[in-house]
């Protein structure tokens, strides 16, 4: 084998090693552990429910947006089987705390200060909401927040996930 | 001997080129999305900018509204 070949195979060895680290969580992918990312605040147990959850930022302008429209699907589908659990990706806790003290979500929300979880499920857009059934699958994925269209979508599918049998 | 020695400063020079490039993740935008960061963020300034710009360029029009040149605004 020659040296600019035994090169090639180095560099796609490399490649190959890399780049499912740079992989985002798709569909189809069970959503990574959430214990054990340093997130900030209590962690709800999510242990055979269907979970919603929302990457959002006090800096995001559609994020916060989506707050009391998720505070409202929270609502509907309390009691059910279901929880929205929002993780801010804010990196300094003040305006995180200023916008919770203020707007007050009736729904659990912990803080990824150090974007470790964020970074490992390398979300498209901000916000991004993954929907997990019942095993911690991730059933779909919602890129950006869309009004009534991502509601209309969300409530669908929650309300499919919630029937299917555990 | 030559031909590996070119062949390890290409790639090195190309690894080197590599580094000046990156994709800034949405988790890592914040700095990004601050008002500062937005060239619209003051009123009066906008407005003076593009009477300015419409004197200076003597057409109106020149921020999305159509109309004549006669450079007189």
């Amino acid at each position: 084998m020659s040296y600019t070949t035994r090169l090639l195979h180095g560099l796609a060895l490399g490649l190959a090693l890399t780049l499912p680290a740079l992989a985002q969580v798709k569909a189809g992918q069970p959503f990574p552990a959430l214990a054990g990312h340093a997130l900030e605040g209590a962690l709800p147990d999510v242990t055979g429910q269907v979970v919603l959850v929302d990457f959002w930022a006090t800096w995001c302008a559609p994020c916060k947006a989506s707050f009391p429209a998720y505070s409202e699907l929270q609502r509907e589908f309390a009691g059910r089987g279901f929880i929205l659990l929002a993780v801010s990706i804010d990196k300094t806790a003040a305006p995180y705390d200023e916008f919770l003290q203020r707007f007050k979500p009736s729904f659990p929300t912990v803080r990824d200060g150090a974007q470790q979880l964020i970074a490992e499920v390398r979300a498209p857009a901000m916000p991004t909401s993954y929907l997990l059934d019942r095993k911690g699958v991730v059933r779909s994925v919602h890129s950006g927040f869309h009004g009534e269209t991502t509601l209309k979508a969300l409530r669908e599918e929650i309300t499919r996930l919630l029937e299917e049998k555990p | 001997m030559k031909t590996k020695l070119r062949l390890l400063l290409a790639l090195a020079g190309f690894a080197a080129l590599l580094t000046g490039c990156t994709t800034v993740q949405p988790w890592e935008r914040a700095t990004l999305a601050d008002a500062t960061m937005r060239p619209d963020r003051d009123p009066l300034h906008n407005a003076m900018f593009e009477h300015i710009y419409f004197s200076c360029e003597a057409a109106t029009g020149g921020r999305g509204v159509g109309g004549s040149g006669c450079g007189c605004n």
